[in-house]
């Protein structure tokens, strides 16, 4: 326990800058993956095209992805532009199915009534679509949240320091405390950015709290005139 | 592109096959650290998957202690677990790590599988006099088992992806190249090796996709070609047509 005592500033001064690590990655990830899963949603041939590319991405080993940006970029292989844009990869091949199934779940009918009552079909998906798909989008990104500030340790192997260093560090010096440290902070970063993130659902999304079980959409039928 | 051919000449080199580092024996280290972490989240998660799954109990809780695992660092448990062990279990350290990562998955697919039957089918089993036991094994297992192997499968790739770390407490795996390659800068390696992984990666998902669907009831899939409505019929009239 010593070892924490004496070095209460580095984890505070780690901390800081592993949460800062993971929050760009996590908000570009879902700008991007809103217009991708909308294509994976919308058309049968950019379906498949997207979401094998999508899962394709997340098999890549982060370690090899943070080595392999540099080259492939022209950016120095110490930059943190490198992890930054390693980490909004993954967070775009884990986000993008969210986004096409979350659209998939809009009730039809919901679609065509917007459409009846005039909605343009652009204004139909910001402010009918995505709000409706709203509870599937927030379950995504909480994965992503995640699993992003679990990733970002990775990044101690490419020189980003973040509380990865605890790890690789209290290995190599034999300390438990330290590792044990940095495990305890990564998650506690995580469960409040999730904490976060379920608190912005109820905000953005009010309704999903009455009627959670109504959720789970009934597939259509259409009626079949006697 | 010429980091591409380089990786390429690289992998295909004939010094690849030589000696203790050959690439088949990297890539049946990394298969075998995969298979058997797969193998022991199966173990642990698929039966409390499917306890919870047909009791509908402790679902919360498996959720929540999920959730909490998803948290956890691969990284700061590789190297915690690889001091607490030592060197010489280096590899139960790693294989802990990569089932804590596998069981989420598998717990999930599980008991997603389980709760997927539609409840009117174990109702309908019941009432032909099936015991609970019996309900589980002939409807909820086999119903649910492209469930089931959809989570074994995101466990998977999950697992062939993080075995990269493997090498970094002096195991092999494909992630040795990477290791050995980082502080030498060479580049065709990293590549090189990262290919390899994610084409098991591939292969990987390739099979538990074809597994899945040759999981899936043939009456589950006669029933979805059929377009069963899932709605009664509307009730005949049953007023008389008034007569003049």
């Amino acid at each position: 326990m010593n070892w924490l005592w004496n070095n209460l500033d580095l984890v505070l001064e780690l901390s800081v800058e592993h949460l800062r690590l993971s929050l760009p990655p996590i908000i570009l990830g879902f700008i991007v993956s809103v217009p991708l899963g909308w294509l994976a949603y919308r058309y049968k041939l950019t379906r498949g095209l997207v979401l094998t590319l999508a899962g394709l991405l997340y098999t890549i080993p982060s370690l090899a992805l943070f080595v392999l940006l540099p080259p492939l970029l022209g950016i120095s292989f110490l930059s943190e532009l490198n992890v930054l844009i390693a980490l909004t990869i993954y967070a775009v091949a884990l986000m993008t199915r969210s986004v096409a199934d979350g659209l998939a779940s809009v009730d039809p009918i919901v679609r065509e009534s917007a459409t009846a009552v005039g909605y343009s079909p652009w204004r139909r998906f910001f402010s009918v679509e995505l709000p409706l798909a709203g509870p599937v989008l927030l379950a995504g990104l909480r994965v992503v949240a995640v699993s992003t500030v679990s990733l970002v340790t990775v990044g101690v192997f490419v020189g980003v320091r973040s509380l990865g260093f605890l790890f690789t560090n209290g290995l190599q010096r034999g300390i438990i405390v330290e590792i044990v440290t940095g495990i305890v902070m990564t998650v506690v970063i995580a469960l409040i950015l999730d904490g976060l993130l379920v608190l912005l659902g109820r905000l953005v999304l009010p309704w999903t709290r009455l009627d959670a079980r109504a959720r789970r959409r009934i597939p259509v039928t259409t009626a079949v005139p006697a | 592109m010429n980091l591409f051919l380089d990786a390429i000449a690289w992998l295909f080199s004939p010094e690849r096959l030589e000696g203790a580092n050959a690439l088949p024996v990297r890539i049946g280290e990394h298969l075998y650290y995969t298979f058997v972490s797969l193998l022991v989240s199966a173990v642990i998660a698929i039966p409390l998957g499917y306890y919870i799954g047909h009791t509908r109990k402790g679902r919360e809780v498996a959720v929540a202690l999920s959730g909490a695992a998803r948290a956890l660092p691969s990284l700061g448990l590789l190297t915690v677990m690889a001091l607490l062990l030592g060197p010489a279990r280096a590899d139960v350290a790693a294989i802990i790590v990569f089932v804590v990562l596998g069981v989420p998955s598998v717990l999930a697919g599980a008991y997603a599988g389980v709760q997927s039957v539609d409840p009117k089918t174990v109702d309908a089993a019941r009432a032909m006099g099936m015991t609970e036991w019996q309900i589980l094994m002939k409807v909820e297992i086999p119903i649910g088992l492209p469930l089931l192997i959809g989570g074994l499968r995101s466990a998977a790739l999950q697992i062939v992806a993080t075995a990269t770390l493997a090498a970094y407490v002096g195991l092999g795996g494909l992630g040795i190249y990477i290791f050995t390659a980082i502080p030498l800068r060479q580049y065709d390696v990293m590549l090189g090796a990262a290919l390899v992984i994610v084409a098991l990666a591939l292969l990987l998902d390739a099979l538990f996709a074809v597994l899945e669907r040759l999981a899936t009831p043939r009456g589950v899939l006669a029933a979805k070609h059929r377009n069963i409505s899932a709605r009664p019929n509307r009730a005949r009239e049953t007023v008389e047509p008034s007569r003049a």
